[in-house]
């Protein structure tokens, strides 16, 4: 195993009774990089991301993160062992303040300890979220919603920060934004991050490798500089699929 | 107007034994959206419980109910980690028979050892009154028991809004995958939850026992009284739990004042009835679960 992966994904297989909807699925994420999963609605994204979380099982394949394999393990061993999602912006404990969230997000032992200036580090990264501190995630703004949600995510000091589908009902300001905040924690804490995305060339311009999943396959993959957008998109949009 | 003020305190202190024998449901179902019908049932298991160590070792009632919440809080890790957790995923309704299920053995069990027959636990303060002029007479005991049912849900409302474990708690009841997500094992919790009911249902135990009396089947009537006070303060909100045992309480020896004692129970649960209209999510209905 390349000692530079922190994580491997090999022949993965996810079928949700006779439908299958990955098929053969294989990635490779480096240490330190930043690795975008395109694809359009219904291509996959979601189911191998809780493939890769436990959250669905696959029935075949192998998930390898830093060595080990977690294939269908449990949400919360894969977590504590440095994988943390940030899911789409809804998913926030609504009932609960901003301070509470980030809090909850700071559950696992490893991250108790260093709470508070990972703390300040979110709210340096996310001022928005500081003035909201004390108010339920309930009130946010759609976009205040995915800063929590990421922020949250880094609150558990993750080695790997999945992102998935940032840019969903956002204004383009608001994204442009978060993907700036999500390019400095990669520049400046050297974090290995996945973005999930529906939108081709923003993922390319921010990726040093993507993977553009259609119908459940990756059919193209590589240096985000090497692949060209054109060539993306038809592959997005189905087209020359049989070719 | 004497009467009318007894009723109204003897409502309140009523209330606060309502509020302990309620607690225990509400939080169970707050967390995991699981209304437990073996909530009753558990609660006169423990008041068993109490009664067999009291016997058991040498009378003293506060060994007896400590021992009780042990063996309580291991019932609870049975019921939840082997029974309840197999099904909860499948929704709440699987859960919830076999809920049902364990209620129904529960019962068997008691008749089988202990009969039809009707018990009451030994009481130091019986007999005693607090006050007693000619506007009201407080006994002890009713003190009591309003005493340590405030006690009990402001402790565990303390522990679910402040503290870390709460706060986790709290995360799993909202959103199952979110709260995984944040390396929270929900099962674990869902079991710790659990625990933490059956040791407050365990001082409802007590409480009952020594104030009402209890027999092998008594469980049902108060799963009922918790259902009405839970429905009232709100499914799930703690507080809640106890402003709808001091309103079923009131609303039940208010309306044995003003139409008689037979019909009180009766003028207790159409209470419950125009509040449910008035405000479906309860009083304080705010753990809701997604």
């Amino acid at each position: 195993m390349n000692e530079n992966m922190l994580m491997t994904i090999e022949n993965l297989n996810v079928s949700y009774g006779d439908f299958q909807a990955l098929y053969d699925v294989s990635m490779q994420f480096p240490k330190g990089a930043i690795v975008s999963i395109i694809g359009a609605n219904g291509a996959g994204k979601s189911t191998l991301l809780n493939a890769v979380l436990g959250i669905n099982k696959p029935h075949s394949g192998k998930v390898t993160f830093q060595g080990q394999d977690i294939t269908g393990k449990r949400t919360s061993t894969i977590v504590s062992k440095g994988v943390s999602l940030s899911p789409e912006g809804s998913s926030v404990f609504e009932d609960m303040t901003v301070y509470e969230n980030l809090v909850v997000g700071a559950f696992l032992p490893s991250a108790r300890k260093k709470k508070k200036e990972r703390m300040e580090y979110v709210y340096k990264l996310f001022p928005a979220l500081k003035e909201k501190a004390s108010q339920r995630a309930t009130f946010l703004s759609g976009g205040q919603r995915q800063m929590l949600a990421i922020a949250r995510a880094l609150m558990s000091d993750p080695k790997l920060l999945i992102c998935d589908e940032i840019s969903l009902g956002l204004a383009p300001v608001v994204v442009g934004d978060i993907y700036n905040s999500i390019l400095e924690v990669n520049e400046k804490m050297g974090l290995t991050i996945v973005l999930v995305e529906q939108e081709v060339k923003r993922s390319l311009d921010y990726s040093d490798i993507s993977y553009v999943l259609v119908k459940g396959s990756v059919v193209m993959g590589g240096p985000s500089d090497e692949l060209d957008e054109a060539a993306v998109k038809d592959a997005y949009f189905g087209i020359n699929q049989f070719a | 107007m004497e009467l009318f003020v007894q009723s109204l305190v003897s409502g309140i202190l009523l209330g606060g034994l309502y509020a302990a024998i309620g607690v225990g449901l509400s939080l169970v179902f707050g967390i995991m959206g699981l209304t437990n019908i073996a909530h009753g049932s558990l609660l006169i298991l423990s008041s068993f419980f109490i009664m067999i160590f009291v016997q058991a070792f040498g009378g003293s009632i506060i060994l007896a109910f400590a021992i009780t919440i042990v063996l309580m809080i291991a019932v609870g890790v049975l019921l939840q980690g082997f029974l309840i957790n197999r099904v909860i995923s499948k929704g709440a309704e699987p859960a919830l028979l076999v809920t049902f299920g364990v209620a129904i053995i529960i019962w068997n069990i008691l008749e089988f050892f202990f009969g039809a027959n009707f018990f009451r636990l030994s009481n130091p303060l019986t007999g005693i009154n607090v006050v007693s002029t000619r506007w009201m007479i407080i006994p002890a005991t009713a003190l009591f028991n309003l005493g340590i049912s405030t006690v009990v849900i402001l402790a565990l409302h303390f522990v679910i809004q402040k503290t870390l474990f709460g706060r986790a708690i709290r995360a799993a009841a909202g959103n199952v995958n979110a709260a995984e997500l944040m390396g929270i094992n929900t099962s674990r919790t869902y079991i710790y939850a659990m625990c933490l009911a059956l040791a407050t249902s365990s001082v409802g135990g007590l409480l009952v026992g020594q104030t009402f009396g209890f027999f092998s089947f008594s469980g049902m009537g108060y799963l009922i009284i918790a259902f009405g006070v839970v429905v009232i303060g709100g499914m799930g909100s703690i507080l809640g739990t106890f402003l709808g045992g001091i309103i079923l309480g009131v609303a039940q020896l208010l309306g044995g004042y003003f139409f008689g004692p037979g019909v009180q129970t009766l003028v207790g649960y159409l209470t419950l009835l125009v509040l449910l209209t008035l405000r479906p999510q309860g009083l304080l209905g705010n753990m809701t679960r997604k």
